[in-house]
């Protein structure tokens, strides 16, 4: 867990990458972070085919990263704009990247690599113009979430990964973070086996449980009301054809009755756009779902560490016992080597003076080492609940702009379903 | 036994003219095989009394509205409102309420209550209750048919439904026809012959129906006859053209408002769909609150809204399926019945057109035709004119019910997005009311 470097620090691809240098830069302001001094857009989508390592042809969309440097001295000068294309698969290298060199950071994610919670009007097909393009707005979203975090915003990998397009890849992969992700079956060890889980993160991870939970439900629901809403608006859309047929027989009611479906046209019509703008709030809704798993990620890594740290003390324990054994000659508990030593003689005294120093300098290591240990646990418990509790506020107030902007679309939606129906009830009174 | 809960008695129509009409209606006794086209008069030839002289106020105390400019007498005004259908006398008012639930050994069959109020002199009393079942109300609709059969008879509600889909003693289906009945019976008051039609009267007033019921066998159908022996295969030489553009109108009517029946109920449907789905959404939102700290009160305001926009929407499909559908069911059925008149005037005109050919046959020189054949030209004649006027009647009455309805509609709507609107726009503050941040 070399990682766990009390402050974060700027990690530098070109150092050892087992050990991200410790160059402490702890960012005093949010003025300092990257969002402020460039701006970053991801601007165009494209299509594009390629091959495969295994040399097969396959589709891919590629988006357009462009980034311009912010001068704020020199207001009239205009820096140019630098671009470059990255595609989807390298986003996810470069978070799981980040996910691994800061694990005690709530990194942001990704927007979704297929689309999920769709209403069923919406197509769930990776190519959809429509898919691509609110994908394109999530992957912007992230950049921008990464540039302003005041951890990672001043990481190498990801400044390159802005700047540099050729040999990124390979910069990334020396980096050798992949050898400190942690393998599954560890992690889960972990979950099973910790003894004395921190209070704070039992409960954090079980709310990100909970929160993932529910807000997967939300978004299920949510889908389809949407669908239902549709259905009830295109129903509608009906009258507007029976209307028009009807008003063809009639004298007087004729003209009122003709106008009248046409704004039930524009009813059945309307809930197109509504609905569109609303999945925007899906893909807020999204992101929280998603972050749900970052902010578990993070206990995770707390599990872990905390894992390690009675694995020593075990050890250290079970270590000491054994030399206070040795050293007193007496056998508390019933032993196999107890039996040995019964059966075969005892040991020479030198034989013991041996193991004894063995141990002892076994135990100084280990006692080191747990201290060192219940140092990095301590680091890392204070900077990662710093950053939780940066998110917890970052969250407070997204959630609530995104609700905000939700009621607001309900507000719209009411007032357009009101024009409509007045404009209507005004044909049916001339009937 | 009630079968629904009988709400408050609907209050009585109060407004309008009350000018009596002393001289009782030349056709309300008369057989209509001796009318004339003449002796079929309009509602507005005949001078109303002047309202002085007469009760300002109900039988029952009803103080009679004489605010409405449409109360004044004088003659002119009464002439210039002809037209219009609230400016007709109104001296009958009938009101079908309190339905209630009776369980014999033999049947089980709801009754309601059927309250006459009138100044009419063909009337022994001002004030008549009576209680009525389904069946009543058939035996009156048949025997206006029979004795009225130049003219178009309101309709009554399906008299089947399919078992096990509707619950005939269900509350809201007792309601529905309740309210069928009752505009079934406002509609022949509000009809100038048919309001004075003897069977009207008998089942308006009498103690027991029954008895007039089994009188009323030997007389069976005397008109009915008369127009049966012509085969249904003539074919006429020359229907009146408005009668055809009518018969094409109709077809067309009757399609349309078919069509408009099935959107609605599919509209109720997926309304109700969708409100299944509202009201799992709402709840969501309050279980996220429990989670969180900052953002429970936001949360919360959102279920709540939810909420209430769950209640406005289930205002609104109820409103559309009680008030709605019923109007669109009765003008379904009303076509109906117009279609049979129509093929009852073509049988007469047949039968006209028939005798007419057999005296032409017999002598070529027609110096005098049969009074026969008079007869039956008269009767053509008579049942174009009472045809004529209940069309153009029932054309009126469509076009203010359909103004009605489909403004309501659209006011049922305006209501519901009224109220989701207002549910929106107050969590707007509970959303914006940001607690200090450090």
């Amino acid at each position: 867990m070399e990682s766990s470097e009390a402050e974060p620090s700027e990690s530098r691809p070109e150092e050892d990458g087992a050990a991200p240098g410790s160059e402490p830069q702890p960012p005093d302001t949010m003025e300092d972070c990257l969002a402020k001094k460039m701006e970053i857009t991801v601007s165009e989508a494209e299509k594009r085919t390629g091959r495969n390592a295994m040399n097969m042809q396959e589709t891919y969309t590629a988006y357009l990263i462009e980034t311009r440097a912010v001068e704020s001295q020199n207001e009239g000068q205009c820096s140019p704009v630098d671009s470059l294309w990255r595609r989807y698969s390298e986003f996810e290298l470069l978070r799981n990247y980040l996910l691994v060199t800061y694990p005690h950071i709530v990194v942001p994610p990704l927007p979704e690599k297929r689309a999920d919670f769709v209403w069923h009007k919406l197509s769930a097909d990776n190519m959809d113009p429509d898919f691509v393009e609110r994908r394109r707005i999530g992957l912007e979203n992230f950049l921008l979430r990464v540039a302003s975090h005041p951890v990672l915003c001043q990481d190498k990998i990801f400044y390159l990964f802005l700047t540099q397009e050729g040999g990124w890849k390979e910069m990334v992969n020396e980096t050798g973070f992949q050898l400190k992700a942690d393998s599954r079956l560890k992690a889960l060890n972990a979950t099973f086996r910790v003894k004395n889980p921190d209070k704070r993160f039992t409960e954090l991870k079980h709310y990100s449980d909970e929160l993932q939970s529910v807000i997967s439900h939300l978004l299920r629901v949510r889908a389809r009301v949407a669908d239902r809403l549709y259905g009830v608006y295109k129903v509608h859309g009906n009258y507007g054809r029976v209307f028009s047929e009807w008003s063809a027989i009639e004298k007087e009611m004729g003209d009122g009755l003709q106008s009248a479906g046409h704004h039930m046209d524009v009813y059945a019509a309307s809930i197109d756009d509504i609905l569109e703008e609303e999945e925007h709030y899906a893909d807020q809704l999204k992101e929280y779902l998603f972050y749900a798993e970052a902010l578990r990620a993070v206990c995770r890594k707390h599990e872990l560490m905390q894992y390690d740290l009675e694995m020593a003390a075990q050890d250290l324990t079970s270590k000491k016992q054994q030399c206070e054994e040795l050293a007193t000659g007496t056998m508390r508990t019933f032993s196999l080597k107890g039996m040995t030593s019964k059966l075969f003689g005892q040991e020479t005294p030198e034989q013991r003076e041996a193991k004894i120093k063995v141990l002892e300098e076994q135990i100084q290591e280990g006692e080191e080492q747990l201290k060192s240990k219940n140092l990095e646990g301590r680091d890392f418990v204070k900077s990662a609940w710093a950053d939780i509790e940066r998110f917890k506020e970052q969250k407070n107030r997204d959630l609530k702009e995104a609700l905000i902007s939700y009621a607001v679309m309900q507000i719209s939606m009411c007032k357009k379903g009101i024009q409509v129906w007045t404009n209507a009830k005004e044909c049916f009174s001339k009937m | 036994m009630s079968g629904a809960a009988p709400g408050a008695p609907k209050p009585l129509p109060s407004s309008g003219p009350k000018s009596l009409r002393e001289m009782p209606h030349p056709l309300a006794t008369s057989s209509s095989e001796e009318m004339g086209p003449a002796l079929s008069p309009s509602p507005e030839l005949l001078l109303p009394r002047g309202a002085a002289d007469k009760d300002l106020s109900l039988p029952n105390g009803t103080p009679v509205d004489t605010s409405s400019p449409a109360s004044s007498s004088s003659l002119l005004n009464r002439l210039q409102l002809d037209d219009d259908l609230d400016g007709e006398t109104r001296d009958l008012f009938v009101t079908v309420d309190d339905p209630k639930k009776h369980v014999c050994t033999m049947e089980t069959y709801i009754t309601y209550r059927v309250t006459t109020k009138t100044t009419r002199a063909e009337f022994d009393l001002p004030e008549y209750s009576v209680r009525r079942r389904y069946q009543d109300f058939d035996w009156l609709r048949n025997k206006l048919e029979e004795s009225q059969p130049t003219h178009l008879i309101p309709p009554l509600p399906e008299k089947f439904v399919v078992k096990g889909v509707v619950d005939r003693f269900s509350e809201e289906f007792v309601e529905t026809r309740r309210k069928a009945l009752d505009k079934f019976l406002k509609r022949i008051t509000d009809h100038p012959v048919l309001s004075f039609n003897e069977h009207f009267n008998v089942f308006l007033t009498a103690k027991d129906l029954n008895a007039y019921k089994k009188q009323g066998m030997a007389l069976l159908s005397k008109m009915g006859e008369s127009v049966k022996y012509v085969t249904g295969g003539y074919k006429l030489r020359s229907r009146p053209l408005e009668f055809a553009a009518i018969g094409e109108y109709l077809d067309t009517f009757s399609l349309k408002l078919g069509t408009i029946d099935r959107i609605a109920q599919r509209i109720i449907k997926e309304q109700l769909e969708y409100l299944v789905e509202l009201r799992e959404y709402g709840p969501v939102y309050s279980t996220w609150g429990g989670l969180e700290v900052e953002l429970s009160e936001p949360l919360e305001g959102v279920s709540a809204c939810i909420g209430n926009c769950c209640t406005a929407l289930e205002e609104l499909s109820e409103d559309m399926t009680e008030d709605f559908l019923p109007v669109l069911r009765e003008y379904i059925l009303y076509s109906e019945s117009m279609k049979n008149v129509l093929k009852k005037r073509d049988q007469v005109q047949a039968e006209y057109e028939a005798k007419l050919e057999a005296v032409a046959l017999k002598k070529e020189d027609r110096p005098k035709v049969p009074t026969d054949v008079e007869k039956c030209q008269d009767r053509v004649e008579c049942f174009n004119a009472d045809l004529k006027a209940d069309m153009e009647r029932w054309q009126n009455n469509k076009r203010q019910d359909f103004r009605q309805l489909l403004m309501g509609m659209a006011d049922k709507n305006i209501q519901y997005y009224e109220k989701c609107l207002t549910a929106w726009e107050s969590i707007i503050p509970l959303l914006q009311d940001k607690p200090e941040t450090k």
